[in-house]
């Protein structure tokens, strides 16, 4: 197919994320300064990213990949590996930290036989610690699939990871 | 846009007055705890009974008890209810009219907040609205006097005039270091450039610290309006805001209120009917510490790494893309309506005699009474943590309040009753940085706490400096010799030695404030040092 004006947001894979990718990289003017910006809103599509898709970045924006690259690894926001179908987030910050968050993940390590950053075999539980949800009155908190919990004990939030696991929400 | 029509935005708004009002927080905390489904709950109580021309219920941001939430609130009586559920919303209808049947008798904890410490102690400027107007409503914003000193430095001031109002004020940079505002305006003003900047660091990584995230999450437009008169102020065209990707809510509200402020001509071209000309847009941070620090913060906004880079040029002079920036944090620019609104001399009547003003603290960790509070310069911490915070839960003794997060240091509890400014922080070898204040009680022990902080800067360390990159994993492989029981005297005094060296040598703020923590519970807390020491 020749490319033309109308079909040169198209992705060979013909993959409609590409497309939206594409939006927004327009709507920035292919900036090179979007870059987070569109690293973001590619997170969001594809959920983590892949080599193939900072290439298509790199290209887009007319950047060499091994700034995109540079950039992806440096920000803790951007994963470049697959997370599992279900998260759960641990506050490490100091205020959970002073009311017991280590124990909730230690917890949470040992219920799962799974260290903190890393995702179960069977893909369905992601691990995670966050610097600072700035949920310090609410502490120690935990998100469990974007939803926040606070005042959490170690029963309660396997309790919760195990609500998400069995009921998929 | 003018005046008369910004007047009748608030009239509008003030016919609401006369009603009932029932106010629920729908943010922070409050969220977390099923806040949005008590409101729907309320409205559609009210709804159902019919009471809408004499109640109004509406989602407003944080009342600063976060701890018990969610919090609802009734006007004018003042009452207001903790741990509500949407079981209490019928209960809680009833009992402001005696037209909505209930047979169930009230919701039972409520306070008068006019009469508990927590609120008491406070005096609001930052959080004036915070609790009262509904986040994403501009109309609520306009009627609690919001963007009038806006208009008034558009129409009846010039920059000049603007700058040194601030000066006379002695309005200090919130985010941390304490920089007199007034010279910082100035400097950028000077600056000679056809391309100005504004950015607002709304980057709160302290661990502890949720000031900034409360306060956009509760009155966006309060930061808007000081960003624009900044803005006119130094003559710049541009802002930016960068936040945190960890405030989803923070963000959206922002969106919410720039999209309302071009609607209504407050923010675009032509202003209020002048030449002046300004835009806001948003950067989203991707979780790095170090884009705090000013330099890696416009790093970050040009899209690259947040790496620092040597100061001087300072951003005023040459900032983002090369041209003069003003970085100032989001409860400096929070400040900024009502010192113009109600002038320079009432705000500087406020606080200590360096250190004017208000400070917006998050009191969290060990304390019966988490959240935000905002209190006058020079309030002893005795009164934050004792009265406001009403000590440890369960009886328990407070051992030290941390301030200042990974940068700042612990204060013992002998020494409660400084009163807080930037000086006397200082001197005690903390720092008020942007403002978390945590209590940690007579069970933690201070080692761990200064390993807590070392491990977290030698995570966020950008690598770019060896001191930093190399320094801090030395000092966290020293403190956990020190936990293990396997060190001796002498390593105390390499520790003390290197804290010095990362201290003095580092490139940026992180590296030169990382020792902090060590150093002051070095100094504060030698006992839970020295008791670890191995006996050989």
């Amino acid at each position: 197919m020749p490319i033309t004006k109308e079909n040169s947001n198209i992705h060979p894979s013909g993959d409609k994320r590409f497309q939206m990718l594409s939006a927004t990289m327009k709507r920035h003017q292919y900036a090179p300064d979007a870059l987070i910006e569109v690293l973001h809103q590619a997170q969001e599509l594809f959920s983590y990213l892949e080599d193939d898709l900072l290439l298509y970045i790199a290209h887009s924006l007319k950047l060499p990949p091994s700034s995109v690259y540079g950039v992806a690894t440096f920000y803790n926001f951007f994963s470049l590996k697959p997370k599992g179908v279900h998260t759960c987030v641990v506050c490490m910050g100091t205020a959970c930290y002073v009311k017991g968050s280590t124990n909730l993940l230690t917890s949470l390590e040992q219920q799962y036989q799974l260290q903190a950053g890393k995702t179960t075999f069977d893909n369905q539980l992601s691990l995670l610690t966050a610097r600072c949800l700035g949920a310090c009155g609410i502490a120690p908190a935990v998100v469990v699939d974007g939803s926040i919990e606070g005042h959490q004990t170690a029963e309660s939030v396997i309790h919760r990871v195990e609500e998400s696991l069995h009921h998929g929400s | 846009m003018d005046l008369k029509e910004l007047e009748a935005i608030a009239f509008r708004e003030h016919q609401q007055d006369d009603k009932i009002r029932i106010r629920c927080c729908i943010v922070g905390g409050c969220l977390s705890a099923n806040g949005l489904a008590v409101k729907e709950q309320l409205v559609k109580t009210v709804q159902e009974a019919d009471l809408g021309d004499e109640v109004a219920v509406s989602g407003v941001g944080c009342m600063g008890l976060c701890s018990k939430g969610p919090l609802v609130r009734l006007d004018p009586s003042g009452t207001l209810y903790d741990r509500v559920s949407s079981e209490d919303a019928p209960k809680i209808v009833a009992s402001v009219s005696p037209r909505a049947s209930s047979s169930q008798s009230l919701p039972p904890s409520q306070y008068q907040p006019d009469a508990h410490p927590f609120f008491t102690k406070q005096l609001r400027i930052v959080l004036e609205n915070s609790g009262k107007i509904d986040p994403e409503k501009i109309a609520e914003y306009i009627a609690a006097d919001g963007y009038r000193g806006l208009y008034k430095v558009l129409r009846e001031m010039n920059p000049e005039s603007v700058v040194e109002e601030i000066s006379q004020s002695g309005l200090r940079g919130r985010g941390g270091a304490g920089y007199p505002t007034g010279l910082k305006w100035a400097t950028v003003a000077k600056a000679q450039s056809d391309r100005k900047f504004i950015i607002c660091n709304a980057d709160e990584g302290d661990p502890g610290a949720f000031m900034d995230r409360s306060i956009l999450e509760s009155d966006p437009h309060r930061v808007l309006e000081g960003m624009m008169i900044a803005a006119y102020a130094v003559g710049a065209s541009q802002g930016y805001i960068y936040v945190r990707g960890e405030y989803p809510l923070a963000i959206n509200h922002l969106q919410t209120g720039i999209r309302q402020a071009k609607r209504l001509g407050l923010l675009g071209t032509g202003i209020f009917e002048s030449s002046f000309d300004f835009k806001i847009d948003i950067r989203v941070g991707a979780g790095a510490f170090v884009c705090g620090e000013e330099t890696a913060l416009m790093a970050s906004i040009e899209g690259k790494r947040g790496i620092p880079r040597p100061r001087p040029p300072y951003p005023a002079e040459s900032g983002l893309w090369g041209c003069p920036t003003l970085i100032n944090n989001v409860e400096t620019f929070a400040n900024i309506p009502t010192i113009i609104r109600r002038g320079a001399k009432w705000f500087s009547s406020i606080g200590t005699e360096n250190s004017k003003g208000t400070k917006v603290f998050s009191l969290a960790g060990r304390v019966c009474n988490t959240g935000l509070i905002e209190v006058p310069m020079g309030t002893t911490l005795q009164q934050i943590v004792g009265e406001m915070g009403d000590n440890v839960p369960d009886g328990g003794k407070a051992k030290a309040v941390q301030t200042g997060g990974p940068s700042g240091g612990c204060i013992p509890a002998a020494l409660f009753d400084t009163p807080v400014d930037y000086e006397s922080l200082k001197e005690l070898g903390s720092i008020m940085g942007s403002g978390g204040a945590i209590v940690m009680d007579e069970s933690t022990n201070m080692v761990e706490v200064a390993q807590f902080f070392m491990e977290f800067c030698m995570d966020e360390s950008c690598g770019k400096c060896i001191p930093c990159r190399a320094g801090t994993v030395q000092l966290y492989q020293l403190l956990t010799k020190i936990r293990e029981g396997k060190a001796v005297l002498k390593d105390l005094e390499k520790l003390k030695q290197l804290c010095n060296m990362v201290q003095e040598t580092s490139l940026c703020g992180l590296g030169q404030a990382a020792p902090n923590p060590v150093i002051s519970t070095l100094r504060h807390f030698q006992d839970d040092y020295m008791g670890l020491l191995s006996q050989e």
